[in-house]
């Protein structure tokens, strides 16, 4: 398993080489510059000296070649650079948005499992019922519904019915406060968004779940089980549930290393301060070293995650065996 | 409950047309905490000397000094200016070409020690002629400054190498942040991460991209000010938070500018619960032709532009769903320096008959040969007012004939397609903080004198009449020379024209008081004046 591990971490570097390239290029091909955008964005005349400061303070007056050779020196020795918007280590600028993105993305994640599992194993049950229409509906306006627009329509909610109830208007905080420092506070702004993803999130596990648990439900070994005279419980959670949930553990994990830095529009609607928006910045402002390195992070969870759910198929299927 | 004066009929040389609530002339009640929304998602950086978004304004102008500004009790004047730092707004000597600034006594920076001349003084070095490795971004305003000094503790010498009208208002440039002068001689950088003013307030805390939030300075040297006990910006750069913001109380004020669908849904829905000043903004987009590109180059396809563009009609309806509002021309319209509506209707695309107007412009196309010209229109992805602002341009283009594409790309590509010469007509805008307008009015300058000028054209003559109007101090001959320049610039050789000039508008919360509207949204953000009745 070990071996396993270390030799899937190994083959991990080529695609996070080809990544770095791939984004390096990229981001190059983006008409424009960072430094006309930060020095001439307005109540100043662009001025050449400083213009031309800029770039040699950014380095950008170096042939991109060199550039380039710079980048993968440093991203082989873990520097991911200072990020040329705010001048700070780009590590720091990371770390201070990853736990908002973590935690938006692992609440999601909890909620989408607590209703796509349970929900989707019974509508698999209850084939062709009301519960299984019902639970259908939700799940297709669930895959239909943009969860930024669900989170629009849930704030004017929250709005308007603090405001027919209390007679002012109430809206969950938008300065940010860690979960650490005031849980409550800190969950009074993350459920909301994390419920309008996670509902999304739900829908889509919820479709494979019960179409995955459908198909087993038929196997030979689910009759066979019953021919035994198991319990129906066992029946489902043991041999069929178990089973059902190896493409329901993948859709999980991609859905979940998505979240890390892709929920760009649900943090600006709720005003948080996460991965994706601090993609977006860096995308807008040019600021190619930081864009870099958060693709990199987002291809570095993809990774891992992709690591994870194959070790958890491992677990979920005594059959497949790593080494 | 709001009074707005009109700009014309007031002939008060003010752009701003003021929504004044009568609560300002209560007495200010001390304490409380006002939390602001900033748009924007963080500045780069805290050095005012280097950065020029208004992010870097918002969040951190609370916490420092400048030398001069416009006054914060009538910010909207574009002709006065009072003092920050020194005790009285000096008269210049030596034929208008040397200013003597006394600096107040006891002015503290927030680590308490003593704030000198010699403090402002080496700021206003940095600003006016950086050493080798300090960005300056508004270098060029200070082209006329031969030297800054600080005779003693207490006295700042500023020797003009010309006199001119541009200077005081440069000098009230909101950017103009005076820092220490032992930090800034160890290292100029320190102030981009870090905070050191003598300001109405301190820095508490500052979480990137969230929230910045300052405490009261008790020793501000403005007595009695400031009122509150301290302010807290949460950087929201999505207009919908802010405006859900305001409306549940989580936030008090936005003060860069709201649209007008934003203030309509929050007056009906808060009522007297929230008030609204507004204001002719010192932005305004204008279009400006790629005369390297054919056939552009030929000044009555440009014209034809211009003539198609019904200005009068076109800004009022424009107003109800856009930022702009007022019609002008190169200069401000709140300026005395600014073209009147009678001078205005002599130019292109201003004249009052427009059917008499856009049949000289199909004339004026069929002479040049480009009847039913197509081409592109280079337009930034901001929809207020740019998107709203291109496609109403267009639409008036479609009268003549014309069949537009409008290019919208993101800020980068924008630049980058201006200052590479690759597009038709771009539509751009002249963003100004203090009403200056020798200095404003740069922009209209050929690329070559003038780097921020994208039409690439070369016109001496434009020059010449520019540097005319820049060294004349007599008001009225000013005016004169600025008529010329400006008739150069719109009409006889039409190498931009100017649209409408934005409009601002701020909301706050009814018990937000003591803050008054300006031109700009870089403008009397210091926070001091503000206090909360409640």
């Amino acid at each position: 398993m070990h071996r396993y591990i270390i030799t899937r971490l190994l083959l991990a570097l080529p695609t996070l080489a080809g990544a770095a390239a791939l984004v390096f290029i990229l981001m190059r091909l983006i008409p424009g510059d960072v430094c006309v955008i930060r020095l001439g964005s307005g109540g100043a005349h662009l001025n050449q000296d400083a213009l031309d400061l800029c770039h040699k303070q950014l380095g950008l007056d170096q042939p991109i070649v060199v550039q380039f050779l710079t980048y993968l020196k440093n991203l082989a020795l873990f520097d991911f650079g200072i990020s040329m918007w705010s001048g700070n280590p780009v590590w720091q600028e990371i770390l201070l948005r990853l736990p908002v993105s973590l935690e938006v993305a692992i609440l999601a994640t909890v909620i989408a499992i607590l209703l796509a599992i349970p929900l989707g194993t019974l509508s698999a049950l209850k084939e062709n019922s009301a519960l299984d229409h019902v639970v259908r509906v939700l799940a297709i306006a669930g895959i239909a519904t943009p969860s930024f627009w669900l989170g629009i329509m849930s704030l004017i909610l929250v709005l308007n019915v603090s405001a027919a109830i209390t007679g002012s208007p109430w809206l969950p905080p938008i300065d940010y406060v860690p979960l650490w420092k005031d849980p409550l506070y800190n969950l009074s702004i993350v459920l909301l968004p994390a419920i309008t993803v996670g509902y999304r999130y739900s829908a889509v596990t919820m479709r494979l779940t019960r179409s995955a648990m459908l198909e087993v439900m038929r196997e030979d070994y689910i009759r066979t089980a019953r021919a035994k005279g198991l319990l129906e419980q066992i029946v489902v959670n043991r041999h069929a549930l178990k089973n059902a949930l190896l493409p329901v553990v993948t859709l999980i994990g991609i859905e979940f290393a998505f979240l890390i830095g892709g929920l760009v529009v649900t943090e600006q609607v709720f005003n948080l301060n996460g991965i994706g928006r601090l993609l977006v910045q860096a995308v807008q402002n040019q600021d190619n070293v930081l864009a870099q390195a958060l693709v990199m992070l987002v291809v570095l969870v993809f990774v891992i995650v992709n690591l994870v759910v194959d070790l958890l198929y491992a677990w979920l299927d005594p059959r497949i065996r790593y080494s | 409950m709001s009074v707005r004066m009109n700009i014309w009929t007031a002939g008060l040389g003010l752009a701003a047309a003021v929504a004044f609530n009568p609560a300002w002339a209560e007495s200010p009640k001390q304490g409380g905490m006002l939390t602001y929304v900033i748009p924007a998602d963080a500045p780069p950086s805290f050095d005012a000397h280097r950065e020029t978004t208004y992010a870097t304004i918002h969040s951190a102008a609370p916490y420092y000094s400048v030398l001069i500004r416009v006054p914060p009790d009538n910010p909207a004047s574009t002709t006065e200016f009072v003092c920050d730092l020194c005790t009285e707004m000096p008269k210049p000597t030596d034929g208008g070409k040397t200013y003597t600034f006394k600096i107040r006594e006891g002015v503290k920076f927030h680590d308490g020690s003593k704030l000198t001349a010699q403090d402002v003084a080496l700021s206003w070095q940095y600003i006016v002629k950086p050493p080798k490795g300090v960005v300056s971004a508004r270098q060029s305003f200070y082209e006329m400054v031969e030297s800054v000094q600080a005779i003693d503790d207490t006295t700042v010498v500023f020797k003009l190498k010309y006199a001119t009208t541009a200077f005081l208002p440069a000098l009230a440039d909101p950017y103009s942040w005076i820092y220490k002068k032992e930090i800034l001689e160890k290292d100029p950088h320190w102030f981009e991460k870090n905070i050191m003013g003598s300001g109405p307030f301190k820095l508490v805390t500052y979480e990137v991209g969230q929230s910045i939030k300052g405490e009261r300075n008790k020793d501000y040297y403005h007595k009695g000010l400031p009122h509150l006990d301290g302010i807290l910006g949460i950087f929201a750069d999505k207009q919908s938070v802010r405006v859900d913001a305001i409306k549940a109380d989580r936030a008090s004020i936005e003060f860069r500018g709201l649209p007008p669908s934003a203030r309509d849904q929050l007056t009906k829905e808060l009522g007297d619960k929230v008030w609204v000043q507004d204001s002719d903004w010192n932005c305004g987009n204008i279009l400006t032709p790629n005369h390297q590109k054919k056939p552009f180059d030929d000044v009555r396809v440009r014209k034809a532009l211009a003539l198609a563009i019904d200005q009068w009609k076109g800004a009022p309806a424009l107003a109800k769903i856009a930022n702009v509002r007022t019609v002008g021309g190169i200069v401000f319209p709140g300026s005395p320096l600014a073209a009147t509506k009678a001078e205005l209707e002599q130019y292109p695309g201003f004249w009052p008959d427009i059917e008499k107007s856009r049949a000289e412009a199909k004339r004026l196309l069929k002479e040049a040969g480009a009847e039913g010209l197509k081409f592109e229109l280079l337009n930034r992805n901001v929809d207020q007012p740019y998107k709203f602002v291109g496609t109403w341009v267009i639409g008036e283009w479609k009268k003549i004939g014309l069949q537009v594409e409008q290019k919208v790309v993101p800020t980068g590509p924008w630049f980058s397609n201006m200052r590479a010469g690759t597009f038709d007509v771009a539509l751009e805008a002249n963003c100004q903080s203090v009403v200056n307008p020798v200095l404003d009015t740069g922009k209209y300058l050929p690329h070559k004198v003038f780097p921020d000028n994208y039409g690439y054209y070369d016109d001496p003559k434009s020059i010449e009449l520019y540097e005319a109007m820049q060294k004349e101090t007599d008001p009225a001959k000013q005016r004169i020379a600025m008529r010329a320049y400006e008739k150069q610039t719109m009409d006889t050789e039409v190498h931009e024209i100017v649209l409408p000039y934005w409009y601002r508008i701020v909301m706050g919360r009814s018990y937000v008081k003591g803050w008054k509207i300006s031109p700009s949204h870089y403008l009397n953000q210091d926070l001091a004046n503000i206090w909360l009745d409640k």
